[in-house]
């Protein structure tokens, strides 16, 4: 049995001002080469789970591994974040440089490439991504199914291991959803993707995972892996 | 629907080619110097120069005009008040007001002034994409943080107007139409309320975005400027004229002189 990629122990997590906690000795676990879909009502924790796992929001009790390795302080999460990319909910959010290719490149950038080195990558992630052309585009002028494939390519750009989508599928027509599925399907990662579309979970996913306040039980459209 | 607009970023004049970084040490040196100077002769010798800039930038004059005329409105002001309020010899009485020399000469100094630094800062400064100008002033070695200010003040001025236009229309489709009662102002309250909390969450998503893309604090550029040759010409007439406006405002510095 290989270690677990992500493993959450006993994690406490309330939002300050909140009556209860969206977690009580939650557990979690999650290996490499798996590809999860988290479903559960609205409010569930769904995004919060995601957020524990990037350090965005620290939990008050519990234990948080990945890759192996007790996260506990930012310090330790600046490395998670080399490792794990993050697709927000509202590109809106992610997407904050002047044009295109600089977003994507900022990722590259951060990680200590050379300009021309994360240029290359930028285009590279584009190209994939079907957004060859768009370089020079400006980030807020984009409709929105172009800004969330954006988005989705500042993620790919920083070479991640392991990719946590915040419903990728909000906003986009048909074509693009499909396009996202083979995506995905191509891309051969591990990733979670938190979404309510069944039909979109069913073609990107081997298991879906229901968030509950303890933990996560293998919800609605789970499938039985091999 | 964009409220923001740069009219006059785009443009291939020999004043949008040269190098941005030199364009920002130029026109700050000349509006300080303009800013204290006291003397028509410099203002007006300011103003000639602002021009020749103008005349390389070679803007659409039309929009050049309207952007004036929106700074001399407020100019006007000064018009219907320093006159009749500055001490000095009278020339001109109506009832109890009275226009004095010193307060006509004193506010046509300021007119030309506000018009010569506004020139310069539309042929000069408004000529540089805000992105670039960042960007420039970032070189320039100015404090990162005020710089990164400015970028993101831009990037999300769209997002908050689209934000507040989001917020307006919400508040039409369930038939709000202003008026001068409390509901109205309530409702206001509320609607400038809201755009400053989803600002501010706003604020906090975008950051946690760019931590999550390995973002520690310092931003790397794909831009690098590149020095010309005209950006040297420019640098060479251009400070020269500032340092002859200087000498006719305030002649030789004492240590300069035999």
């Amino acid at each position: 049995m290989t270690e677990p990629l992500i493993e959450l122990q006993n994690i406490t997590f309330k939002y300050p001002g909140a009556a209860a906690p969206v977690f009580q000795d939650f557990n979690f676990q999650f290996r490499e080469g798996q590809q999860v879909g988290l479903t559960g009502p609205n409010g569930a924790g769904k995004t919060t789970l995601l957020h524990l796992i990037m350090g965005l929001v620290k939990p008050q009790a519990g234990k948080i591994m990945i890759f192996g390795q007790e996260v506990s302080k930012e310090k330790d999460f600046v490395n998670v974040r080399q490792k794990v990319g993050l697709l927000f909910q509202n590109p809106d959010d992610q997407l904050f440089c002047p044009t295109v290719l600089e977003d994507v490149a900022f990722g590259p950038l951060n990680q200590g490439k050379a300009p021309a080195e994360a240029i290359r990558i930028a285009q590279e992630t584009m190209e994939k991504l079907g957004l060859t052309g768009f370089e020079d585009r400006v980030t807020y002028k984009l409709s929105g199914g172009e800004k969330k494939l954006v988005s989705l390519a500042t993620v790919l750009a920083m070479q991640p291991q392991l990719l946590l989508l915040d419903e990728p599928t909000t906003g986009l027509d048909t074509d693009t959803k499909h396009r996202l599925v083979h995506l995905l399907q191509d891309l051969n990662l591990s990733y979670m993707i938190v979404s309510h579309e069944d039909a979109f979970l069913h073609h990107t996913v081997g298991e879906c995972c229901h968030v509950h306040e303890h933990c996560c039980v293998p919800g609605p459209g789970h499938q039985q892996e091999n | 629907m964009s409220a923001i607009q740069e009219p006059f970023a785009e443009g291939a004049s020999a004043a949008h080619r040269l190098d941005p970084r030199a364009k920002v040490v130029v026109a700050a040196l000349f509006a300080a110097l303009l800013a204290v100077a006291q003397t028509y002769a410099v203002v007006l010798a300011g103003l000639a120069l602002a021009l020749i800039w103008l005349v390389l930038a070679r803007l659409p004059l039309k929009k050049v005009v309207a952007r004036l005329l929106v700074v001399n409105s407020f100019i006007f002001f000064l018009w219907l008040v320093l006159p009749l309020t500055y001490p000095g010899q009278v020339v001109w009485r109506l009832g109890p007001l009275a226009a004095t020399r010193e307060g006509l000469v004193y506010t046509g100094l300021i007119t030309l002034k506000s018009n010569a630094i506004i020139i310069a800062l539309i042929a000069l400064i408004a000529t540089i994409p805000v992105i670039t100008l960042g960007q420039a002033l970032q070189t320039l070695r100015l404090p990162d943080k005020l710089c990164h200010l400015l970028l993101f003040t831009y990037r999300y001025l769209h997002v908050f107007e689209q934000e507040f236009q989001r917020l307006v229309q919400a508040m039409k489709i369930r038939g709000f139409k202003p008026g001068t009662n409390l509901h109205t102002y309530r409702s206001y309250a509320y609607l400038a309320a809201m755009l400053l909390v989803h600002s501010y969450d706003r604020a906090d998503r975008v950051f946690q975005a760019m931590l999550c893309r390995g973002f520690r604090g310092t931003f790397y550029s794909l831009r690098t400027f590149s020095w010309r040759r005209q950006d040297g010409f420019f640098l060479a007439l251009s400070l020269p004229a500032l340092v002859a406006l200087a000498y006719l405002e305030w002649g030789f510095p004492a240590f300069l002189r035999g």
